[in-house]
């Protein structure tokens, strides 16, 4: 028999970036809001302070902070005719865990996705007309527009602290800024980071090619800095443990750094960690949720939350596998195209080209998560999809992030993997490389997508939930155009060797490598309830009193890393709630 | 004075004090500082191998990251007590990772780690079929044969012409990765002995702070590494 403990105003699923945005929004309008996190309390001290951090095997390789498929896995199958089998150890995506969420250990590159990206169908056939979207592509609009959502981008990049260059401030294009970005309302907080001499080499290279070059916008501070609650950031060191490490220096932008300590200070906010929220229970008459039932590990006993108004903050897969299980929503198929929870699964096309240089030294280990360089001239909104014969896009950046030796050690083609070779080919080259990295938009299509597996389930008896993805032609070409174009750099740079890794035709999706922590869509946002499960403010639109956050609501994966756009959109959420939804609940659209 | 778990206490910050007082005294030009007096590797105690697993464990280590040619091996900066001290631990045991059945171990590599058995049972089974193997094909278990016989049994293995059972393919993948593991991980954890490795590539370790040598382009960093504890080299 479940515990029921006392009625709060707001019950918050998760407490990362969106999580702790929400609870500081709605705790200033002085509502009672409880957030639940299904892993550890954890702040920069003791967790993650100097020099214990410091610690690639631990953090980086063991992924002490993150999600334990012990607890919370899913099953991965390529396609529609596979047995899904269970994604047994991390490997190509690293879901965050405990307080923070992966907002304590990512890198801290925050973009804002360009115009198009935000009515991509409407844009593609508009553009270069309707039949150049290839059969099972299933590409959306999300209901918003750009224009709607960029002073939110603008409050989150305050808050979060953002160091770089405004290439298009109200419309007017900004030298040494991104020229094909989408108007910002105003100047970075912070001025750009320094950049290591890999960004440097390649900053030249794309000039003398004619291309735009400018400082990869960036969470990592590049000076001192208080936010609007009154949070302060340090300036980066460039210790180079940023991504899978929580920063020891208040420098990286997460939700410790930025809003925590300001929001605790809030009597009307409180947190329960260890806390895993195993449903949100709806009500009789389906129109509304009524709060959430919860596994307390420290009591050992599952309790049920009730709540006026519930939001699921938690990563974007559970997300969707939470609305699954709790039976909000109607589920897609993919047979038929119905239905819309799972729907739309997408990921992030990468790839890059290594160079080798014998006479120059790069320090690899001197980097930061969002340090160097990058060019956007072969963006979404910049490439002619009908000529080239693929939609979507990448940026293009150099920018070492680190140089811990187990992870990173590059070494030139032909080099053994083992043996005496191998160990001078890594005393000779550790610190004579760099990339230059290509990230790309990934496309929705009708078989990729999420559902609960038939045969796995969690350590609560829960059902796993299933991922079925696997890599299209559109992508693989876009990903090819984008090594052609490195390639051309690359070689105008005049390295000894070079040597590129990109998706190619028949590539299929590996999970044992990593690749990235993008994982989007299933919960997806839009402009009709027939095609998505959130309307433009991210309300449910089943149930009026459920929000759902994050990158789960992306109809299809932008070119750019998803944290600054799923800050804009809390905030742009938040606002609603705030200005419209407490005064009169009900569905807003 | 209490020393609170994870905590730094005031007495180990006066330890690392004092040990890096030692190792200032160190001339320049002194490849790494002197480490504290261990066992051998001959006469280290393994926690999780058997004896015959340690001759195996040990073999192997020369054989992936050798002793010759310039840098350290993996039997000087003592990669064995590394990997035997990580089988004895939670990554031995799987302990954060998803084992409930059904297993296929035979599915697409694609798909991942598919086996019923964790890393340290995957080692104690795969290394009497490897010495079996070893046996038949080349007439000896693989610590007695020659260096060059021992580096076509491993790529045999590495190629997987050694018939392992499905639930064990992953064996020359753990053992190659684990090894690696052991020479560049922190000191700490049993491996990366004087840290010879960090200043065999050029890493400085847990220094952590470089914001002066942004903008110092092209240049040889001048410091050599430290670890975690405070020892340096």
């Amino acid at each position: 028999m479940a515990r029921q403990d006392p009625k709060k105003d707001v019950v918050v699923i998760g407490l990362g970036w969106t999580g702790s945005i929400m609870s500081m929004e709605l705790a200033q309008e002085g509502l009672e809001v409880l957030a639940l996190e299904r892993g550890d309390d954890r702040n920069t001290v003791p967790d993650f302070q100097y020099p214990n951090i410091i610690d690639e095997l631990k953090y980086g390789i063991r992924y002490e902070l993150m999600q334990k498929p012990r607890k919370s896995t899913l099953t991965i199958r390529h396609g529609l005719d596979d047995t899904a089998l269970p994604y047994r150890h991390l490997g190509s995506f690293l879901p965050g865990d405990g307080v923070g969420g992966a907002g304590a250990h990512w890198n801290g590159q925050n973009w804002r996705p360009q115009e198009p990206e935000y009515r991509l169908r409407s844009y593609v056939e508009e553009t270069f007309g309707a039949d150049i979207i290839p059969e099972g592509m299933t590409i959306q609009d999300w209901g918003v527009t750009y224009e709607e959502l960029e002073p939110y981008f603008d409050q989150f990049e305050k808050v979060a602290g953002i160091s770089g260059k405004a290439g298009n401030l109200n419309g007017e294009i900004i030298e040494g800024g991104n020229p094909f970005e989408a108007p910002r309302s105003s100047e970075y907080p912070m001025p750009p980071l320094p950049h290591t001499y890999d960004a440097d080499l390649f900053s030249k290279a794309a000039k003398a090619k004619g291309l735009h070059p400018f400082p990869r916008p960036s969470a990592n501070a590049s000076e001192a800095y208080t936010n609007p609650y009154g949070m302060q950031l340090g300036p980066c060191n460039f210790c180079g443990f940023c991504e899978r490490f929580g920063c020891l220096n208040y420098s990286k932008s997460s939700p410790q750094v930025c809003i925590l300590d300001a929001l605790k200070r809030k009597p009307n906010f409180s947190y329960k960690t260890n806390s895993e929220v195993l449903k949100i229970e709806k009500a009789d008459d389906g129109k509304t949720v009524t709060g959430v039932t919860y596994f307390d590990e420290k009591a050992n006993e599952e309790v049920f939350q009730p709540a006026d108004l519930v939001l699921l903050c938690a990563y974007s897969l559970h997300n969707v596998h939470l609305l699954l299980l709790s039976g909000i929503g109607q589920p897609y198929d993919p047979a038929t195209g119905e239905g819309v929870v799972g729907k739309n699964y997408a990921y992030q096309m990468t790839g890059g080209t290594r160079l080798y240089f014998k006479d120059k030294q790069f320090n690899p280990f001197i980097g930061t998560g969002s340090n160097g360089i990058s060019i956007d001239d072969y963006s979404i909104s910049q490439i002619d999809f009908a000529k080239e014969g693929f939609i979507g896009g990448s940026y293009i950046t150099a920018g070492q992030t680190n140089g811990r030796p187990i992870q990173s050690m590059p070494l030139p083609p032909g080099t053994p993997k083992w043996g005496k070779a191998w160990k001078e080919a890594a005393g000779e080259w550790y610190g004579r490389s760099m990339a230059i990295g290509s990230h790309g938009s990934n496309m929705s299509y009708r078989d990729c997508y999420l559902d609960l597996d038939p045969t796995y389930t969690d350590r609560h008896g829960r059902p796993l939930m299933r991922m079925t993805f696997n890599w299209k032609q559109n992508d693989i070409r876009m990903t090819q155009f984008m090594k052609a174009r490195i390639e051309e750099i690359a070689q105008s740079m005049n390295p000894d060797m070079i040597a590129s890794g990109y998706k190619k035709e028949g590539s299929q999706y590996d999970v044992r490598p990593y690749q990235s922590t993008h994982n989007v869509g299933g919960a997806i946002m839009g402009a009709e309830r027939k095609t998505s499960v959130l309307n433009k403010y991210l309300q449910h639109w089943d149930c009026h009193n459920l929000f759902v956050m994050g990158a789960s609501a992306y109809p299809q994966n932008i070119q750019y890393n998803p944290t600054g756009a799923l800050g804009g959109l809390a905030y742009w959420s938040a606002a609603a709630i705030r200005k419209d939804y407490l005064a009169n609940p009900r569905p807003l659209v | 004075m209490v020393d609170l778990p994870g905590r730094p206490s005031r007495r180990s910050f006066l330890k690392a004090t004092v040990a890096s007082a030692a190792v200032t005294s160190i001339p320049i030009g002194m490849p790494h500082a002197k480490a504290a007096e261990l066992p051998s590797l001959d006469a280290y105690k393994p926690v999780y191998f058997d004896a015959a697993e340690w001759s195996f464990i040990l073999a192997a280590c020369a054989r992936l990251i050798p002793s010759d040619g310039e840098g350290p091996g993996a039997i000087e900066t003592r990669v064995p007590v590394f990997i035997d001290l990580q089988l004895a631990g939670d990554f031995g045991k799987a302990a954060d990772w998803y084992m409930e059945g059904p297993h296929t171990p035979d599915a697409n590599p694609l798909l991942g780690f598919q086996s019923p058995l964790t890393p340290a049972e995957i080692y104690r089974k795969a290394i009497p079929v490897f010495q079996d193997w070893c046996k038949t094909t080349h007439g000896d278990a693989f610590e007695k044969l020659d260096p060059e016989t021992q580096d076509a049994a491993l790529t045999s293995l590495e190629k997987g012409e050694v018939k392992l059972a499905p639930e064990l393919r992953d064996f020359f993948s753990f053992l190659l990765q684990n090894t690696k593991e052991g020479y560049f991980a922190d000191p700490m954890y049993g491996g990366n002995h004087g840290m010879q490795a960090w200043v065999h590539v050029g890493f400085p370790g847990a220094r952590g702070s470089y914001t002066e040598w942004v903008h110092n382009y092209n240049a040889e960093y001048p410091l050599g590494p430290v670890s975690i504890s405070g020892e340096r080299a």
